[in-house]
């Protein structure tokens, strides 16, 4: 039997490892090679353009960070929602559904300047850009989640006479808690996708430029150094917000107690 | 009687026939009166049928043909559904709610506030000598002690009829006999109506006062039998020469009614 901190050990060491081995092997083949920086550039180069770049992003991330958490709330309340109504009206859900789905397929990148048009550049088109990404998982899963209840527990309550609401919130629910997680986690990580795709198209607006805004700056002035921060950063948030919402949801159901 | 008059329900089943698809019948001719207040047994293969006439009985299903009515024996107390209740075979318990709250549940649902519900379901747990464990969760319960909190569940609406399907299936058979005998004292204290479906002939004669034997599908009643034992029933009375002769009986119906012709089909494999 291994002991916990062998354990976390075991899972912390080899990524770390690998992240060691690749950035020595990138900065080592860069300088060999005599890569330009403009094309590739070296792990310590983006180190310093990232420190000294640190007010811009760590004020693009902060604006990201808004647009993705906002677009990720609305994606949990509105989907939620949604996959309750579908749960209950199989009408409503065959004759909805489909245009759920086009949520999902539609490209993000096309649409991107009609949410612009529409609402207008800034936050809120970068909010509902992350929402159209992301709101699909959750209703999806959300679904299967309230239509995977035990028959028999169903069967129970319709004997004792349960009210619809009752069903819902005392059965469906917390029965659907654990599918929901997995959704809410697909969705985070989407989320930042979705805000990042909307701050190319929308993304000058009164306050800090997001870190969408922060990677197309730094490509036309060729400062492919804050380039390659400016993305890391993008890839660290999304990866933030999936943590998170994996730590809540782990919190979620080990006192919902159930099995995942 | 030592108590207020026991209330229970009356079970007329009229001329039942039900199948899933046509010409796959399930139930053939069930034609059954079962009065108030009575432990009946129900036994029969695999697939005969048994439990598809329990959810017939409990309402959950509408048989293809023929009616099943429900009466209490009292004048004015409706047979309402509320007035019957179904334990399964693995306890079904919400994980998410502590013991005491799994058992106050039917009467949260009937419209009492939680405290009130608490409140009353400490008497159908202390019936299952749970108290102790009211504030546990049912994951750190023995599947014996679930099954416990399911009829400490299914008690504390004070049914007048009881519908059980196999419920003691999946446990081991020293915790069976346990749960067999406390269910039999359990019914000695209420009088409620209780159909018991098992495919132990054994447990079938322990518990109850008449067995039903079902033939393999579709199901029909080939032996109603009433057993004549002592009411209160002790764990030594399983070796006694009238237990032996009862399950003999039923035994022999099964035997003669396809019963026992897993092991006769090998020519299909």
């Amino acid at each position: 039997m291994t002991r916990p901190r062998e354990r976390t050990a075991s899972v912390v060491v080899p990524p770390l490892v690998t992240f060691v081995l690749g950035v020595t092997l990138w900065e080592g083949a860069v300088r060999a090679l005599a890569v330009p920086a403009f094309l590739i550039p070296p792990p310590s180069a983006v180190l310093a353009a990232a420190w000294h770049d640190r007010a811009l992003l760590a004020g693009s991330l902060l604006t990201t960070a808004e647009g993705a958490g906002s677009g990720f709330l609305l994606s949990v309340v509105i989907g939620t929602l949604v996959a309750v109504l579908f749960s209950l009206s199989r009408w409503l859900e065959r004759g909805l559904y489909p245009y759920a789905l086009f949520l999902q397929t539609v490209p993000i990148v096309a649409v991107a300047p009609l949410l612009v048009l529409w609402f207008g550049p800034g936050l809120r088109a970068v909010s509902v850009s992350a929402f159209i990404v992301s709101v699909f998982p959750i209703i999806a899963n959300t679904l299967a989640g309230l239509r995977s209840t035990d028959p028999r527990l169903l069967d129970l309550f319709r004997l004792y006479g349960a009210k619809l609401g009752d069903t819902v919130l005392k059965l469906r629910f917390p029965s659907a808690i654990p599918s929901m997680v997995t959704g809410f986690k697909v969705a985070s990580g989407l989320s930042v996708i979705g805000a990042i795709v909307g701050e190319f198209v929308a993304g000058f607006s009164e306050g800090s430029a997001g870190l969408g805004i922060t990677v197309l700056s730094a490509y036309r002035q060729l400062r492919t150094d804050l380039l390659f921060a400016a993305v890391l950063l993008a890839a660290l948030l999304g990866l933030s917000l999936f943590a998170l919402v994996s730590a809540l949801g782990a919190l979620l159901l080990r006192r919902l107690r159930a099995e995942w | 009687m030592l108590e207020e008059f026991p209330i229970s329900s009356r079970v007329s089943i009229r001329q039942v026939n039900h199948s899933f698809s046509p010409g796959g019948a399930v139930l053939r001719d069930i034609d059954l009166e079962l009065p108030a207040g009575e432990f009946v047994a129900l036994v029969g293969p695999s697939g005969c049928g048994k439990s598809t006439l329990l959810r017939l009985i409990s309402g959950l299903e509408q048989p293809s043909a023929g009616s099943i009515q429900l009466a209490s024996n009292v004048a004015g107390a409706s047979a309402a559904p509320s007035k019957l209740t179904f334990v399964f075979q693995d306890a079904q318990l919400l994980p998410w709610r502590s013991v005491l709250d799994n058992v106050a549940l039917p009467l949260e649902i009937q419209g009492l506030s939680r405290e009130q519900a608490r409140e009353r379901a400490k008497a159908p747990l202390a019936d299952v000598e749970l108290t102790d464990a009211a504030e546990r969760y049912p994951d750190q319960l023995s599947g014996g002690m679930r099954m416990r909190v399911s009829i400490a569940r299914a008690l504390v609406t004070e049914p007048e009829l009881l519908l059980l399907d196999e419920p003691f299936a999946a446990l081991d058979e020293l915790t069976r006999q346990r749960l067999d005998e406390r269910l039999r004292a359990l019914w000695i204290a209420r009088r409620m109506t209780v159909v018991f479906v098992t495919h132990s002939l054994a447990e079938a004669v322990f518990l109850a006062d008449r067995a039903l034997v079902m033939s393999s599908r579709p199901g029909r009643i080939v032996l109603d039998q009433q057993l004549n034992l002592p009411e209160n029933r002790l764990g030594a009375m399983r070796t006694e020469a009238p237990f032996v002769a009862q399950t003999a009986l039923l035994y022999q119906a099964l035997a003669a009614h396809g019963g026992f012709d897993e092991g006769g089909t090998g020519g299909s494999r």
